[in-house]
């Protein structure tokens, strides 16, 4: 512990002397105001602090006071369903103490104190245990249990253990005898969040994570436990793609950090959540949602703890068994924050005046994801998924932080701002988007879905790859000067394109294809294509085939129920074999 | 904190805006300082740097003048206040505040700091209030809401003065009297341009309903950090405290981020793309995010800043960080302008994030967002076209594409044009949409409900 005296101030960042004993990223509370610091460089006995809050009126002189801790949160029952600050202070409660506008240096309780949890043991008097285990449960929210478990750090025989019941999170609910005596547990653990959590061992990525979003979950996937990137220019819908992932996909717990973005984005996930239910469980969505919000007007240097703060909230409950998804949106404004405090650091700036650590923090963050065996004597898995937004500036994604990010996630969903302007939604470029998990999901897809799976996406690829090429030639001579079979590519892809990948967010029914859903509609697309390419070959003019009436019922296909889909695609099969015969009679005759 | 006000002479160097003050005690980040040249002229500026015994020092009102021997600085020990009054509306002030119409001084009902605290994300409203701006391409296609930020991205001589104005002009809720103002910023804009909005807001007798902030292209360029400041103070005001409705309207973004260039310049930061500090994004986030409606409070404040891309380039990083911030964009465009079409509004590249929330069944109609869909995709199929057809002539298009063609033309010609007077109503607008929309195959409405064709399509409509 150590106690300084301000000796600068510059925006966010100054300069305390007398800080020797004060540990690398040691919170510290600056000021008469007492607002939350962190300790960011050591140089003899002058600490460099970033402060979590707004600086004005800070004074040299003023005096600082280290609090012997890392920067850490609170993990216990009473997370769900919270918003956050960066540094986990829960924004209702500051909303009730200081209204409207968040007030400077004001301390809150990350969990509530008072709140009385529905207690159950899981573990006996006797039991053996280490960290990890199950010591009882708590039901949390209507939708996720959550388990208290024996905090990492303490293994030993359990002396003593509540009855059922009702407890606040600050009683004790067992005792623990370890080698060290005995220790006292509640039901939460503190952890500091630049740590990682421990695990047992990482494993491989099997299941694909469905957002029941066509473009991603068929062409696209990534797997529980696994990264994916999404780079766009503004209005490309990196956040809508996020909050659709937010909402529909098959996690059981959702971490969103909104890191540097809008206000309004974070109050509409507030406000809409509540109301929409989980295809899943048929709950609402915000029962197993918790959000950060440190939006583009809240201090800069919570940025970095935002995110930090979230994934540790996503290995918590991975921890307990679950699959976590989290997602970060923007991880640009991260990495903007670190260079606005590496700048004021007067660091040696990299590329574009980030600083050079730029690519090993993205690195770390990402790698914290993952499938895992958790630690506690019993086997258990979970998995965190980690999807980050990146904001290139100009939509260039050579930039450092979209290059960086490239390189440690598996999944590339580049948004277009030309597929954008024309509303073709969501914008995200199939040429150049990749997945890295096509191979680990493939198996998944063809026992769960159809075992054609994988051959139906590529040949629709190979189809819209065609259309590229196609389309270039298109833009020299015109669409008369291709052969027939080629003009009958075109349509094809053309029905991938605005059937298939183009999906309305907005839409009751649009808003989440099923998996099934999803294969069926490629599987009767494709169907079309053959058959036109074969009517074509008897003779049939693609012009013919482009004014088809079944291509109205391709059309419509994403807008009926589950339901319905068998009987609305039988129709349209039956429809579509006697309109070809009819075409191609016609050209016979 | 301590405000007792301390006074010194030591002044040791200055440097473009900046001033370094030594053996100075108890300087506090951010604090307001008062400066006396030694012509006796009065400025002010603002702590950036506090040292134990020096400060750097921004100064407002530039820095010519200033010696390091007899300039007297007075620190003041607060941080910049804004004396706010409902007085203010109807008048006209400078940059910082200071009444310049000849009428007399501001007696304060509050005083507030100008920076603002950030709002909370819990305490927000999210914003579905329809505002009708009587512009087609705005109100069918890229709505504004009550709360929202929607700058204008604009270019050299291209008329977003007069679109900025008309909107003032026409802008209204549908059948709501509220109280409404609207807080006018300028920041580097030229006297006549200025002058274009004072007499447009005097000519139709919302004068009284305006507050003005100028601080015009001769100004000090350092002023203009505050202008943008002090005008969302004041909104902030009219709106949280006094239940208003307040429309700002800053004007120019692009003069605002020159100067936080100079400055950031001036005080040797690592300069970021194009030489604007890495913190931009951040400070202009700091403006724009004061935009919106809160829990509780009956007001709100929609922020329609201008600015001007440099050679109309939207990747350049004032309109780049702008979009990543804003709820949307209008962009305005050189061609449409060519073409005598006013407003030049290019709706390709324009969007409104909140337009799905404050449109529809008992906002505006139930095929609103059907058919603004419909019409960009068949407006950028038309223009896609139009690119084929320059390469390969009109010949070569199937009775389809030339289709689109017509619609593409009819649509700048009888949607986007209008005549700086016309407000067109929603219900008006959404029947230009559906008349335009005629000109196409009925099977290709595919964005279109089916019940919505059938009872809103001209051909349906006649019918019955």
């Amino acid at each position: 512990m150590a106690e300084g005296k301000i000796v600068k101030v510059a925006g966010p960042v100054m300069k305390a002397e007398g800080m020797r004993g004060a540990m690398m990223y040691e919170v510290v509370r600056v000021g008469n105001y007492k607002l939350m610091g962190e300790i960011i460089q050591l140089e003899g006995d002058i600490a460099t602090i970033q402060v979590y809050e707004e600086t004005a009126g800070i004074k040299p002189g003023e005096p600082v006071i280290s609090t012997g801790a890392q920067l850490s949160v609170e993990l216990g029952p009473g997370i769900l369903k919270q918003i956050y600050d960066g540094v986990q202070r829960p924004l209702e409660v500051i909303r009730k103490e200081s209204g409207t506008f968040i007030a400077r240096g004001i301390e809150v309780p990350s969990l509530d104190r008072n709140k009385k949890w529905e207690f159950t043991p899981l573990a006996k008097v006797g039991d053996k245990v280490e960290g990890g285990d199950f010591l009882g449960e708590v039901p949390e929210t209507e939708l996720i249990t959550h388990r208290i478990m024996v905090p990492p750090d303490i293994s030993g025989e359990v002396v003593e253990i509540a009855h059922k019941g009702s407890y606040t999170i600050d009683e004790i609910i067992s005792k623990i005898k370890t080698e060290k005596g005995e220790e006292d547990v509640n039901m939460y653990q503190k952890w500091p969040v630049r740590i990682a959590r421990p695990l047992k061992k990482k494993l491989d990525p099997v299941a694909p994570l469905i957002s029941g979003q066509r473009v991603l979950d068929t062409f696209f996937p990534v797997a529980k436990g696994g990264t994916a990137a999404i780079p766009g220019p503004f209005g490309g819908g990196k956040t809508v793609t996020q909050h659709q992932l937010a909402k529909w996909c098959d996690a059981e717990i959702i971490v969103y950090v909104g890191c540097g973005e809008r206000g309004n984005e974070m109050t509409e996930v507030l406000e809409e959540f509540p109301h929409l239910t989980d295809p899943n469980s048929g709950k609402p969505l915000m029962e197993r949602t918790i959000l950060i919000a440190n939006t583009s007007n809240m201090p800069v240097a919570a940025r970095d703890a935002s995110v930090y703060t979230g994934i540790t909230f996503g290995e918590y409950f991975r921890d307990m068994g679950y699959n976590v998804a989290l997602m970060a949106d923007s991880t640009s404004r991260w990495a903007e924050a670190m260079r606005e405090i590496s700048g004021r650091l007067e660091e040696m700036p990299g590329e574009e005046g980030y600083p050079a650590y730029l690519a090993s923090r993205l690195a770390n963050f990402y790698e914290r994801s993952g499938r895992v065996e958790t630690i506690g004597t019993h086997k258990r898995e979970g998995s965190l998924t980690v999807v980050g937004a990146v904001s290139p500036p100009g939509g260039d994604f050579s930039e450092p932080v979209t290059q960086n990010t490239l390189r440690i996630t598996k999944v590339f969903w580049a948004l277009d701002a030309s597929l954008a302007d024309r509303r073709h939604f969501p914008a995200i470029n199939w040429l150049r988007s990749y997945s890295l998990y096509l191979d680990t999901v493939r198996d998944w897809w063809e026992k769960k879905v159809d075992e054609r799976w994988y051959e139906f996406r590529a040949k629709a690829m190979v189809l819209l790859q065609k259309e590229s090429e196609l389309q270039e030639i298109v833009q020299l001579v015109g669409p008369d000067a291709l052969p027939e079979k080629e003009r009958v590519a075109l349509e094809g892809a053309r029905v991938i394109r605005e059937d298939f990948l183009q999906q309305n967010a907005f839409h009751e029914i649009d808003t989440y294809c099923s998996v099934t859903k999803q294969f069926k509609m490629l599987d009767i697309m494709l169907e079309f294509y053959d058959r036109a390419n074969e009517a074509v070959s008897r003779g049939a003019s693609a012009r013919a085939i482009a004014e088809m009436s079944v291509r109205d019922g391709l059309s419509r296909l994403k807008y009926v129920e589950d339901s319905k889909v068998d009987e609305a695609i039988a129709k349209i099969r039956t429809n579509m074999k006697a309109e070809f015969e009819e075409l191609v009679t016609r050209v016979v005759a | 904190m301590v405000s007792h006000i301390r006074e010194y002479t030591s002044v040791t160097g200055v440097a473009g805006p900046l001033m370094i003050v030594e053996d100075v005690e108890g300087v506090a980040y951010g604090e307001i300082v008062e400066i006396e040249t030694p012509h006796g002229e009065n400025r002010r500026g603002q702590v950036l740097e506090a040292y134990e015994g020096k400060a750097i020092v921004q100064v407002f009102e530039g820095t010519g003048g200033i010696d390091t021997k007899v300039t007297k600085v007075r620190f003041t020990g607060s941080t910049l206040k804004l004396g706010v009054s409902m007085d203010m509306l109807g008048r006209i002030f400078d940059g910082t505040g200071k009444p310049i119409d000849g009428g007399p001084e501001i007696i304060p009902e509050k005083s507030l700091d100008i920076h603002g605290e950030p709002m909370n994300p819990a305490s927000r409203e999210f914003p579905r209030d329809f505002i009708q701006t009587g512009i087609s391409t705005i109100d069918g296609m890229n709505t504004l809401v009550r709360g929202q930020k929607l700058p204008i991205f604009s270019g050299s001589g291209l008329p977003h003065n007069e679109l900025a104005a008309q909107i003032a002009r026409q802008a209204k809720v549908l059948g709501e009297e509220e109280e409404f103002a609207v807080v006018f910023g300028a920041m580097g804009i030229t006297y006549e341009e200025a002058s274009f909005f004072m007499t447009d807001f005097e000519r139709t007798g919302a004068l009284e309903k305006v507050t003005a902030f100028l601080n015009l292209a001769n100004d000090p360029a350092i002023e203009r950090i505050i202008t943008p400041r002090v005008v969302l103070t004041t909104a902030e005001y009219f709106a949280y405290e006094k239940d208003m409705h307040v429309l700002v309207i800053l004007t120019d973004l692009t003069n605002y981020c020159e100067a936080l260039r100079e400055i950031a310049a001036a005080r040797g930061e690592v300069p970021g793309r194009r030489g604007y500090p890495g913190y931009m994004y951040t400070d202009l986030a700091t403006l724009y995010e004061r935009a919106g409606k809160t829990v509780g409070s009956r007001g709100s404040i929609t922020q329609m800043p201008i600015l001007t891309m440099a050679d109309d380039d939207i990747t350049h990083p004032i309109p780049d960080l702008t979009g990543y911030i804003t709820e949307g964009q209008i962009v305005l465009s050189r061609e449409l302008h060519r073409k005598g079409i006013y407003p030049p509004v290019d709706v390709l590249p324009s969007l409104s994030r909140l337009m799905k929330g404050g449109i529809g069944k008992g906002k505006t109609r139930e095929d609103h967002a059907n058919v603004s869909d419909q019409l960009y995709s068949a407006y950028a199929e038309g223009r896609d076209l139009r690119d084929l057809v320059a390469v390969v002539g009109e010949e070569a298009l199937t009775e389809k594409d030339r289709k689109y063609l017509e619609f593409a033309d009819r649509f700048e010609k009888e949607y986007v044009t209008q005549s700086k007077d016309e407000g067109r109503d929603i219900l008006r607008t959404l029947e230009i949409g559906w008349d335009l929309l005629s000109i196409l195959p009925e099977r290709d409405l595919k964005r279109i409900k089916e019940d919505y064709i059938k009872s809103y399509h001209p051909k349906y409509v006649r019918e019955k």
